[in-house]
Formats: structure tokens, C-alpha cells, sequence
């Protein structure tokens, strides 16, 4: 391998391990603080990119069904929770919420994709529809049984993968997509070329992170989330509302998970089921970084994009067993030492 | 099991009772994930009980079952056909397990059958063969894109492909071309087809200074290799089998997809075919029976299986009616006697030409070379 070879896989290393970094950061958002390891993660960011070129052909993408339909069983269930619970006065509020607000964006994208507006009006549309659908799935799948154990929550996880990516296959059909690159200017580091794609990923992968990072620092929003996610019941009784935290979480992740979808869509083909293998390296990526450290859960899904890179440049047929065997070691020394931690708590 | 496309019957029957009729048995994926193929497969057989809706002076009876892309249902409809419709004859599915699956019945109960997916066909004991094999195998495929090749002069080939059983195929039959002395393989790199990127492995395959690259992948993800190369300024010749024509494909590689050379059934360029090609005017004629009942246009090599399938059946269900009457177990016979004795049959893919013992009759002609340009293919001859 020469310094040119290694510079260029580096370069595509970091790019997808940019990619999978915003998947893994939205990952340990959501579960720190709703505890559900949240695995149709990838789904949402593969949606995206369908939906993105859907739009670019100037056709209405199947995701504006969806969240229709999910707005509308979203508001029939809480609808009938709040009756039930004689707590009518509040029916006003949910309706804007669960079924004024997604369906108004779903139309509005209806009614504008057939005249193809310019590309970052249709980038936003794109990220307005799928933002929607976490905090809505969440209300149908998860709040419901908020309080059952994580297994619990996983096992539904799962599930909800298996039929989002049925969905996927009903509303976007078997073929891949590609869309056009958001800039084609380029430039050269040490000796490889770097798209200013590239640039755009690993940027947009900063800026979310420093963002992130202060928000949950220095905002009130951001340490309520915190507290959510440190101690459910100790929150609660200091009057946050879990479920609320738990909506502004998924929002959060939702936007993530567009984020990554818009910028990995110009780069790689992607099907209505390549959401799982992205979902996938993210976690793992979150894993090395603990399932609770942003920054740590950053830099783990870098590491994870270069050692891909690297492994399918060494034996590109045993590419992800190197990828996924990393796991082990990891998983070993992270259980040492969380069992450390759990005692500290029982103190 | 779901009967999607329920049994239809001709009229003809109902007015003449007395005649026999032949129950043809068709088993495709109408659902799950091989029904990009199922579909078509199920349009083809349309519009060839279009094109010849009569047998000598009996009808033909189709009865057709989904499978849901699953091979354990394939099994479940093939057996119901055989064993409640009495069917005289099998042809099917869309998926390679499927196909298998559907075979061993076939074998088991004493039916002939067409097979519409590539697969191995046992032979080892020509008494017991009931089952034939309509599509040209992989290594042919890569036969003819090795001529090609070498007649274009490029020796040193960099090979890609899916890290599964298709990739394995592809690259065997660029191996049996080196074996000849044909070409050279230089690499065998593999990328499945959720990967992000396989900038590695083309990195790998440009540092053997390939004069060509030939692809194992398939539809849209065979664009992949494509573009990468692009990237890297590749200048060589890029090749691959009939399975990278796809419009996805020819959508997702746009630009760094010309040029590429692909064997594939003479169906898909008909057009271009010179004057007395065996497949230009049955092709003309099964587009328009196609359009006919289905109302779009063909341009996959998928539909035209079935419809030969179908041609082959015709064929030798005519000469078994003089020996044996439908429905019985000695019409059977001499069907699985005949189709293994069908010769010189012209079908929209090929000349084919069975024996026993053999499970495959198609011959060179049944490939061309077509190349991408302006997102078209063009016949190059």
C-alpha cells in the first residue's frame, strides 16, 4: 500500500464514517434518554434519500402517504387516551400536534413536488416529511409501553425495522437511487482528491455535533433532556415530563437521520432496505463510544468507517467480518467496565 | 397458498365440452422480493397464450400460482398442481431456489418441467430427467463476453463482483475463459449490495493496470464498480453479463455507465437485428402481444423466458397429442420425450436445440454483444 493509496481511503473512510456518525450520535440520543435502542434508525435515513429522489424526478414520494397515515392513527390513539382519561381540553392541542401539523407538511409536499422546485427547497422538503415519522412511530409503538424493560423496547425495535422496511418496499419499489451531488467542486489533500461532497458530510457531522454539544450543555431544553436520561423518576419528580422529553428527542434524532440520508444519498445508491447495514456500523460505532457519550460515539463511527475502508482495501470479501469482529474485543472491555459503574451506582 | 391470478379458462372449452384440454402449470413470484422478475415472467406468459392460445385442435389451460418469492411455497403449489389440477406440464419461478425446489417435484412425480431461472439441471440418469432449462447459463454469458474481449484486445481483466452466488458465477466463467488462454483475471474483489462505497476495492483492481474490467453485479448496484471507476479516471473497457440491463441501472450510472459491453438474449436490441435473424420477427410479433395484454411495452429479457418457455411446451405438446391423450400419465411421457427432442425451435432468445441427458439447448446464437450509448443499447455486432 503507498502513502497515495492510504490517503485515499482515509479520505473515503472518514466520509462514511462522517455518515455513520450522525446515525450513531441520533442512536445514543435516543436511547439515553427513551432507553429504546431505536433500530430502524438507518430506515429513516435510507427514507430520506428515497424521498430526495423522488422529489428530484419531480414525482410525490410515498413518504407523504405514510406520514398521513401514521398522523392519522397517531391522533386516533391519543385521542382516545386523553378520553379516556377525561382529559377533553387537551384534545385541540393534540390534534395540532399529531394530525394538523404532519398532514399540513405532507400536502404542502404533494402540491409543490410536481413543479420541482429548486434543490434546497426540495432538501428541505425532504427533511420537513421525515421528521414526522419518529416522533409519530414513537407515539403508536413506544409510548404505550414507555416503562417496559430495554429488552422489551429492542424486541419492538426490531419489529418495527422488519415492517418500515416492508413499508419501504410498497412505497418506493425494489430499485435503487442515486441522486445528483450537491456541489461538484473539488479539491486536493495530500496528493487525493477530496470531493466537495466529502467536505460537506464531514462538515455538516461537525457543526451537528458542536451543535448537539451546546444544546444539551447550556440550554434549559438540553438538561432537562439530560436529566430525562440520567434518572427517569428523579426528572419527573423536579416536573419534566418524560414523554415530552422523549418527543423532543425523537424530533432531534429525526433530523439527524435526514440529515445523513440527504448527504449519503448523492454518494452511494441506496434501497429501500440499505437502511439496516448503516443503522448497523452507526451502532456499533456508539458502542465503542459507550451508548452515552456523544463525542465518544463520534469517533467510534470513525473509527468504523476507516477500518472499512481499510479492510475492503485488504480482503474486500471478509470486509465486514473485520468491521464486525472489532465488536468483540469492545463489547468485552465495555462490559468490565460499565459493571464498574453499575456498583458505583448501587453505593 | 395465494392464488393472486385466479385459473383462466377459454372460452373455446365451455362451448366444446368434449374436447381434452392441456392444463399447463405456471408457478411465479407475484410478491416478495423476487417480484422485479415475477412480474415480468407472469406478462410474458400472457402475452404467449396470446400469441398461440391453441395446441394443435385443445386448448390450453393455464393455471397460475404465486409463490412469494418463497421456495417452501413453491414447493406446496408445484406439488397442489401436479397432484389436484393434474397438470400435464410445470414451468417456473422466479427465484434460482425456487426453480430447484420446484424441479425435485417435478422429478418425483413424473411431470415435465420448464425452467425459467438458471439452474443446475440433474442429469445423470436420462430416464429420470422431466425437467429442462430455458435460459442461457452464466458461463455462456461469460463465454461470449470473453470472445469479445479478445477480440477487442484486451488480455489483462480486473474482475468485480457481488459477494454472493452470482458474483461466484460470473467469476468462474471469466476463470473457464483463462483456462482457455482467452484472458487473464488479474483480481477477484467482492462488494454486497448495500455496501456505501468500493473505492478500495477498485483502488486495488487499478493498481494491476487492467486493459478491462468485468462485472459481477447485478441491476442497479452494478453501477457501483462503474462510478467508482470513473472516479478514478479509469480509460479501459468495461464489461459485464445480461444481467446489468436494467433501466435503474442505466439511470444510476449515467455517464460513467457508457461504453460498457454486456452479452444478452437478441430480444432486447430486436430492432437492430439485421433482416433474417431468427429472433427479429418473433420478437416483433411477441411485443406486440404483449402490448396487447398488457398494455406497456417489454424491454426486459425476463417476460420473453416465459414466452419461450411457452414455445418450447407448444411445440412438443403438438407432436405428443398424436401419441397420447392430455391428462393421462402417457401424455406426460411422450411431452418430457418430446421437449427432450425439440430441435432447431427459433425463440425470441435463442435457437434451441434438447437432448437428453442435456438440461440446456441454447448455442452462441442466443447471445449478442450490446453495448451502452446515450443510455440505449446498441446491437454490436
Amino acid at each position: 500500500m503507498t502513502f497515495d493509496i492510504a490517503a485515499i481511503l482515509a479520505v473515503d473512510g472518514i466520509a462514511s464514517g462522517a455518515i455513520y456518525a450522525l446515525v450513531a450520535i441520533g442512536t445514543v440520543l435516543l436511547f439515553s434518554v427513551t432507553r429504546v435502542m431505536f433500530v430502524p434508525f438507518g430506515d429513516l435515513a435510507a427514507f430520506t434519500a428515497l424521498t430526495l429522489a423522488a422529489l428530484d424526478d419531480g414525482k410525490t414520494p410515498g413518504t407523504v402517504n405514510l406520514v398521513i397515515a401514521l398522523a392519522v392513527l397517531a391522533f386516533a390513539m391519543e385521542a382516545l387516551a386523553l378520553v379516556r382519561a377525561g382529559k377533553m381540553k387537551m384534545l385541540p392541542r393534540a390534534a395540532l400536534f399529531y394530525l394538523v401539523i404532519p398532514i399540513a407538511v405532507a400536502l404542502a409536499v404533494r402540491l409543490l413536488a410536481p413543479a420541482t422546485p429548486p434543490l434546497p427547497v426540495r432538501l428541505i422538503m425532504a427533511l420537513a416529511l421525515i421528521v414526522p415519522v419518529a416522533p409519530l412511530l414513537d407515539r403508536i409503538v413506544f409510548r404505550p409501553v414507555a416503562d417496559a424493560p430495554v429488552l422489551v423496547l429492542l424486541i419492538i425495535a426490531v419489529a418495527l425495522h422488519f415492517a418500515l422496511v416492508g413499508l419501504g418496499l410498497l412505497f418506493f419499489g425494489p430499485e435503487g437511487v442515486r441522486t445528483q451531488p450537491l456541489t461538484s467542486w473539488s479539491t486536493e489533500i495530500l496528493g487525493a482528491m477530496v470531493s466537495g461532497q466529502t467536505v460537506c458530510i464531514v462538515i455538516a457531522a461537525v457543526a451537528l455535533s458542536a451543535l448537539l454539544y451546546v444544546g444539551f450543555e447550556f440550554t434549559l431544553t438540553g438538561k432537562a433532556l439530560r436529566a430525562t436520561s440520567s434518572n427517569r423518576t428523579g426528572a419527573r419528580l423536579m416536573g419534566v415530563r418524560p414523554a415530552r422529553a422523549g418527543t423532543i428527542a425523537y424530533v432531534l434524532s429525526s433530523i439527524l437521520a435526514g440529515v445523513s440520508g440527504l448527504l449519503i444519498a448523492p454518494v452511494n445508491t441506496i434501497f429501500y432496505d440499505s437502511g439496516f447495514l448503516i443503522g448497523l456500523k452507526a451502532f456499533v460505532g456508539a458502542i465503542i463510544g459507550g451508548l452515552h457519550s456523544y463525542p465518544g460515539a463520534a469517533i467510534g463511527a470513525v473509527i468504523v468507517g476507516l477500518l472499512e475502508s481499510f479492510a475492503s482495501f485488504a480482503s474486500s470479501s471478509l470486509k465486514d467480518v473485520i468491521v464486525f469482529s472489532v465488536l468483540v474485543p469492545i463489547l468485552v472491555w465495555r462490559s468490565l467496565v460499565s459493571v464498574h459503574i453499575e456498583e458505583e451506582d448501587e453505593e | 397458498m395465494h392464488r393472486l391470478a385466479a385459473v383462466a379458462v377459454s372460452a373455446l372449452l365451455v362451448s366444446a365440452p368434449a374436447q381434452a384440454e392441456i392444463k399447463l402449470g405456471f408457478i411465479t413470484a407475484l410478491s416478495g422480493p423476487a417480484a422485479a422478475l415475477g412480474i415480468p415472467y407472469a406478462n410474458g406468459m400472457k402475452a404467449a397464450r396470446k400469441y398461440k392460445a391453441k395446441i394443435g385442435n385443445e386448448t390450453v389451460t393455464l393455471i397460475q400460482l404465486d409463490d412469494g418469492s418463497d421456495p417452501a411455497a413453491t414447493t406446496r403449489n408445484a406439488r397442489k398442481l401436479v397432484e389436484e389440477e393434474k397438470v400435464d406440464i410445470l414451468i417456473g419461478t422466479a427465484t434460482a431456489p425456487g426453480t430447484i425446489a420446484m424441479a425435485t417435484i417435478a422429478n418425483e412425480l413424473g411431470v415435465p418441467m420448464i425452467a425459467v431461472s438458471p439452474i443446475k439441471i440433474e442429469t445423470a440418469d436420462p430416464a429420470k430427467q422431466w425437467t429442462i432449462a430455458v435460459p442461457q447459463p452464466p458461463m455462456l454469458m461469460a463465454k461470449v463476453v470473453a470472445d469479445r474481449m479478445k477480440r477487442d484486445k484486451v488480455h489483462n481483466v480486473g474482475y468485480i463482483g457481488f459477494s454472493d452466488a452470482w458474483g461466484d458465477l460470473v467469476y468462474a466463467g471469466g476463470k473457464a475463459a483463462e483456462a482457455r488462454g482467452d484472458i487473464k483475471l488479474l483480481t477477484n474483489e467482492r462488494y454486497a449490495r448495500t455496501d456505501t462505497s468500493v473505492t478500495a476495492q477498485i483502488l486495488r483492481i487499478l493498481a494491476t493496470k487492467p486493459d478491462g474490467v468485468l462485472i459481477g453485479g447485478s441491476s442497479t448496484q452494478a453501477a457501483l464498480p462503474l462510478l467508482a471507476l470513473a472516479d478514478r479516471g479509469f480509460k479501459g473497457h468495461n464489461y459485464g453479463l445480461a444481467s446489468l440491463i436494467n433501466p435503474d441501472f442505466v439511470r444510476v450510472g449515467g455517464k460513467a455507465a457508457e461504453g460498457v459491453q454486456v452479452s444478452a438474449g437478441p430480444v432486447i436490441v430486436s430492432e437492430q437485428l439485421p433482416d433474417g435473424h431468427f429472433s427479429k420477427k418473433l420478437s416483433a410479433d411477441f411485443r406486440a402481444a404483449y402490448k396487447e395484454v398488457n398494455g406497456s411495452e417489454s424491454r426486459d429479457g425476463f417476460s420473453a423466458y416465459s414466452f419461450d418457455a411457452y414455445l418450447i411446451f407448444a411445440g412438443a405438446a403438438e407432436r405428443a397429442l398424436g401419441k397420447a391423450k392430455p391428462g393421462t400419465l402417457e401424455f406426460r411421457k411422450a411431452l418430457r420425450d418430446e421437449m427432450l427432442n425439440t430441435k432447431e425451435l427459433a425463440g425470441v432468445h435463442a435457437v434451441y436445440n434438447f437432448k437428453p441427458g442435456q438440461g440446456y439447448g441454447v448455442d452462441d446464437r442466443s447471445l449478442v454483444i450490446v453495448k451502452l450509448k446515450d443510455g440505449k443499447w446498441i446491437y454490436a455486432p
